[in-house]
């Protein structure tokens, strides 16, 4: 066969909705993309333990302490999965956490901005997991079967995790002044930052046209954008907070709510790595890895070791 | 009985506080597997936290009002009393401060490295796989039922403390190196483990607690049989700390408990 009926054929696969498998040819661009969508997702994952993680310490009773280091560690399981699955198109963990380490890979940027209060426990899971199910949902659907996989898993748990977050929010809206002022600062700085997840506007998504056609993505950046604000506006209306855009207003003729111009320009300098937090993530995540050199190292040699004893056994034997 | 309490809030608190310093872990482990592998064995100690604080809670609130008072220090839970209110796992977590604390000292001791974090794990595991085995003969049935249903948990855990001590000690030079230093530093909080207090001689006689004599002999075979699987030398028993169980505490309880109660005791009287 050439590349081309090659190509062909794997065209044919996408347009009859089959999955590909990692042992399917497939064109080089559609292979990179995958790299680095699934392993920006999972770096994602573990970075985002640690504005939680954060707070694990801090949880203000034992039942959310216990739910938060629940869901820490379920992220942490995420990312477990999804390194996997990048694994099967023939990258390792190690090279993704050195593109990660070296500041190559990126990761999502919502996880740059601080955690100051109790109530960001509540925002991130009701917003940012919310925001990230609408983006994670169409994927349990995605061409690529391992990733497919992955993420009717981390869709289930996801959310959960939404569930738990919109239930602190519940918690604190209903509760004294200082909790609700503690909800709505909370909301405010976790708004804009959630809608700006869905990645910049269709018109400037530089990767968008060709994850489509590769049904990588099936929706655009600001369909899910928009459908993630109808069904915020609904739930903030039920904590009886306040979202912070003065423009927001229901549209009749569209059935969907306007909303007000996203700061771009702010999305686009914390990509960059001067977003409140970006050099800390960072450096955690380096620091664990390099302090944990020598435990690995340690593992290693012992596996080494026992290994040899038991063929050393068995030669005898 | 005012010496059950004692002891239900012993074992209680040496969960709580041993599962906050794993739980600092989280998100910062060598190796994903391992970051996972600790956090999910700190969930386990703040469980069994929770069943032994919800039933201290339940045996505070039918003490007479006389006697609660007097127990504990804390100004906040005696507001909680003079409102005639009841206590709950929360406030016995929250509201009492470092003097009411009755977990042992080693639990407190900060995680440092992953040397010193494996061994105070497994020095912990040990005692507290054979000390959960015997808690099951308890003739007190919530007791009972607590530790049967721990120690499947704290049986992996003995499990996973037992093979990283193998691993370090038979590791590299650098791994042998590290984790002898931790055993050195940490081996005189041991003793504490297996020395009984007055509350836990108390519970003893009556069939409700475990007579530590009984688990001592176990507790040092499977040290010294897992460290000979490592290389690893049994220290001489040397001086022991003693005070944690009797709520004489290191400086680092503190530190543990300005951030664990920092929300409830900034805020307080609200539902979270």
């Amino acid at each position: 066969m050439t590349v081309h009926s090659f190509q062909e054929k794997f065209d044919e696969k996408i347009d009859r909705e089959d999955t590909i498998e990692p042992r399917d040819w497939m064109p080089d661009d559609y292979r990179k993309t995958l790299i680095r969508q699934i392993s920006q997702h999972a770096h994602s994952e573990i970075v985002g333990m640690l504005p939680e993680g954060n707070w694990i310490t801090r949880a203000p009773s034992l039942r959310r302490k216990a739910v938060l280091l629940a869901k820490v560690q379920d992220e942490g399981g995420h990312g477990l999965y999804l390194y996997s699955a990048a694994e099967t198109l023939g990258i390792t963990r190690d090279e993704m956490l050195e593109q990660l380490h070296s500041g190559k890979a990126k990761y999502s940027s919502i996880f740059n901005y601080p955690t100051t209060t109790w109530a960001d426990m509540g925002a991130i899971g009701w917003l940012v997991d919310g925001a990230a199910i609408m983006n994670q949902v169409p994927l349990c659907r995605t061409s690529y079967g391992p990733y497919a996989r992955a993420m009717v898993r981390v869709c289930k748990e996801e959310s959960f995790h939404q569930r738990q977050g919109f239930e602190i929010m519940l918690t604190l809206a209903k509760g004294t002044e200082e909790q609700k002022k503690m909800a709505q600062d909370a909301l405010d700085r976790w708004w804009w930052p959630s809608i700006m997840m869905f990645g910049p506007p269709d018109a400037e998504s530089p990767n968008s046209e060709s994850s489509m056609r590769w049904r990588i993505k099936r929706f655009s950046n600001d369909e899910l954008r928009q459908k993630f604000i109808d069904v915020t506006v609904e739930q903030t209306k039920i904590l009886g907070l306040t979202l912070p855009d003065k423009d927001l207003k229901w549209n009749e003729a569209r059935g969907h709510y306007d909303y007000g111009a996203i700061n771009w320009e702010e999305f686009w300098n914390v990509v960059k790595g001067n977003g409140p937090c970006n050099k800390e993530r960072l450096e955690t995540r380096r620091k664990a890895w390099e302090e944990g050199a020598w435990v690995r190292e340690a593992a290693l040699a012992n596996a080494k070791k026992r290994a040899e004893r038991k063929n050393k056994e068995a030669s005898a034997a | 009985m005012k010496e059950l309490l004692k002891y239900t809030l012993q074992l209680a608190d040496n969960a709580l506080i041993l599962g906050h310093r794993i739980s600092e872990w989280c998100g910062h482990g060598p190796v994903l597997e391992q970051d996972i592998a600790l956090t999910n064995t700190a969930l386990d100690h703040l469980g069994q936290a929770r069943s032994f604080y919800q039933y201290a809670a339940e045996q505070f609130n039918a003490l007479p009002v006389s006697e609660k008072e007097h127990f504990f220090t804390s100004s906040a839970i005696q507001s909680i009393i003079k409102d005639g209110k009841q206590v709950d796992e929360d406030d016995l977590a929250y509201l009492r401060d470092g003097w009411d604390f009755r977990n042992t000292l080693l639990v407190e001791q900060p995680n440092k490295d992953w040397a010193y974090t494996i061994i105070r794990s497994f020095f912990y595991d040990v005692f507290n796989f054979f000390f959960y085995t015997e808690l099951q003969k308890s003739t007190d049935v919530t007791l009972s039922a607590i530790a049967e249903k721990s120690l499947k948990e704290v049986t992996y855990h003995l499990r996973w403390s037992s093979e990283w001590v193998i691993r370090l000690g038979d590791g590299t030079d650098e791994s042998a190196q590290r984790i002898n230093e931790a055993i050195a530093n940490r081996w005189q909080f041991t003793g504490e483990l297996l020395t009984m207090s007055e509350a836990e001689k108390a519970v003893a006689t009556s069939g409700i607690g475990v007579d530590l004599e009984k688990i001592k002999t176990l507790w040092k075979e499977r040290v010294a049989a897992v460290f000979a699987e490592a290389n690893l030398d049994v220290p001489a028993n040397g001086w022991m700390h003693q005070g944690g169980k009797e709520g004489k505490h290191s400086e680092h309880l503190g530190y543990i408990l300005a951030e664990l109660q920092f929300v409830q005791r900034a805020y307080p009287n609200m539902q979270w």
